[in-house]
């Protein structure tokens, strides 16, 4: 599936619920069935700077898509890290860096987006765009 | 009241009334703020005294002949001497405001520069904030002198025969926080000040997280130096103060230079002013100052006895009802503490929490509070800290309750 799809996917899901107790809960969840990093890959160089809990995000290139797999220690920001590997993974570095995060504000977790939150959603969104950039200049 | 907690006289609905933020929401909730250790809120008089100072005689102190100018350093002299009074302090000139205990601690390490040689030592507790051993270590790099750490208990408290035995004439200085922010920690700091002093050690006391919950008397404690932060206190933020002995503070050497902390100036040599200016360089936070004092008054005006025994209620109660939470830990349980409640719940993330109860109206602290060492000690990440003050009540504690029974059902 396309990223704008994806997005559009998330956003239909989370309008099912109307309070944000609902939401968070369907954050967990989602973080619950996140493609786990693979334990000897969780060191230093994947750690995310910024984030109060930590979080790691492994990104590989297969068939010219990057794939990532990422876990976190606190379960509210593996739900956030879960719903953008959901967008973000299996896609390629131009579809990823060209790819807004509008749709974080659509589900109701926008009091995440603020750059000085503790848990870093940007510094994560950051990271995946850099590791996508890494990619396509090794390609070219 | 169905706590089974007997009130005192004490009017807590009425002091509400005080502080505006109070009755603000957040999230849709009544604002349950919970996180006064970081900082306190501020009373309507300290705002109005900050507004009153702009609105009607902003100018710079200790400067001009006209009266404005006149009427600011009055004022800010004042809040010296309030201050002075407030800590028992012998004189007004031993009070230096500064912008905070960071700011005090770094102007006394910094000074101790030229007293220390290599192999001289210096001993700070298990239990600093980061303000409180930073400073020292770089002081540590600069000298040789060497860093030692007086061990804590699991409960939180200090090994004090272990630091009896940390003591020697290689001793020069000894920190320690009066009462511990992450844990709460009251530690003996009498006993600490007395013993140093016998093998001739200067000692430096943390009062930044103890000055919102008692009230030192500092010329009692004989203590060298004691530093606080206006803002735990009621007052506004980037103020503070240092306090130093008079014979401690003619000895160290300027921090900065600058205006006001001079006597004369020519481009071969300067002389310093006398105390408090010669640490005073530049302008103040003249309002900060100002505001300072009235922050000062109004917790006197309820009156510190009172502020314990209801604290000391608030802390019982809410020890006594978050113990019921199954899996639920507290760090810090020494027999001597303060209003604050360091814990977790089971494996869950201090983050998971801290997140599910802000959507609640909620503020509590997560995180290693800026005291990463204890975090060690404990081999934790960190913890969440609820930390109560007077204007606090039984029914937030409730609130809390009810919120992390809900966060701890969402998160496992
Ligand atoms: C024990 C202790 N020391 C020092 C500080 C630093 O105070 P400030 O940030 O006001 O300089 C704090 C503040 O959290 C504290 O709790």
């Amino acid at each position: 599936m396309e990223i704008k799809d994806i997005q559009e996917e998330i956003i239909e899901e989370f309008a099912f619920f109307d309070d944000w107790m609902q939401r968070y809960e369907h954050m967990i969840a989602i973080g619950k069935s996140m493609p786990i990093i693979e334990e000897k890959n969780k060191t230093e160089d994947y750690l995310i700077k910024g984030c109060q809990s930590k979080v790691w995000v492994y990104p590989e290139i297969k068939d010219g898509k990057v794939v990532f797999t990422a876990d976190s220690d606190a379960i509210i920001t593996k739900g956030i890290v879960a719903i953008l590997l959901r967008v973000f993974s299996n896609q390629t570095p131009d579809d990823i860096l060209q790819a807004d995060t509008k749709f974080i504000d659509e589900i109701g977790l926008k009091e995440h987006l603020s750059p000085t939150r503790a848990n870093g959603l940007v510094s994560m969104i950051k990271q995946l765009k850099m590791y996508a950039l890494a990619y396509k200049s090794q390609q070219n | 009241m169905k706590t089974g907690i007997k009130h005192t006289s004490f009017d807590v609905e009425k002091i509400r009334e005080d502080f505006p933020i109070l009755n603000r929401k957040v999230n849709g909730y009544p604002l349950v703020y919970l996180d006064n250790a970081a900082t306190s809120q501020k009373p309507r008089v300290v705002i109005d005294a900050i507004v009153d100072y702009y609105s009607n005689y902003n100018a710079n102190i200790h400067r001009g002949v006209h009266s404005l100018s006149q009427e600011a350093t009055d004022a800010y002299e004042k809040a010296r001497v309030k201050i002075q009074k407030h800590f028992n302090i012998k004189n007004a000139h031993e009070v230096i405001f500064t912008s905070g205990t960071t700011h005090s601690i770094n102007l006394v390490a910094s000074g101790f520069k030229e007293f220390l040689k290599p192999g001289d030592e210096l001993l700070v507790s298990a239990m600093e904030h980061h303000s409180n051993i930073v400073p020292w270590q770089m002081l540590c790099e600069q000298t040789g002198a060497i860093l030692k750490v007086i061990p804590m208990n699991l409960n939180g408290e200090l090994e004090m025969l272990e630091f009896v035995g940390l003591l020697s004439n290689k001793t020069k200085l000894v920190f320690v926080n009066h009462i511990s922010n992450a844990l709460g920690t009251i530690n003996p700091i009498e006993e600490i000040i007395e013993k140093a002093h016998k093998v001739g050690a200067v000692v430096l006391i943390d009062g930044a997280q103890a000055c919102a919950h008692l009230k030192p008397d500092l010329q009692a404690l004989n203590v060298d130096f004691y530093v606080t932060s206006a803002h735990k206190m009621c007052g506004p933020t980037g103020v503070g103060m240092l306090f130093g002995k008079e014979e401690w503070l003619t000895k160290l050497p300027p921090y900065q230079g600058g205006g006001e902390m001079i006597k004369e100036v020519t481009f071969e040599k300067t002389s310093y002013a006398g105390l408090p200016h010669k640490f005073e360089a530049g302008t103040p936070n003249i309002s900060g100052g100002i505001a300072f004092g009235v922050a000062i008054d109004y917790l006197n005006a309820i009156g510190f006895e009172k502020i314990a025994i209801y604290e000391n209620q608030l802390l019982e109660y809410a020890t006594k009802k978050m113990l019921e939470i199954e899996d639920l830990k507290i760090y810090g349980t020494a027999k001597n503490k303060t209003s604050v409640i360091s814990f977790n719940i089971g494996e869950i993330h201090p983050y998971d929490i801290g997140t599910i109860v802000d959507k609640l109206g909620i503020a509590l602290r997560t995180g290693h509070h800026c005291a990463q060492p204890i975090m060690d000690f404990y081999k934790i990440p960190g913890t969440v800290r609820a930390s109560f003050a007077f204007y606090n009540t039984f029914h937030e504690i409730d609130t809390l309750i009810n919120a992390l029974q809900k966060a701890k059902r969402m998160l496992t």
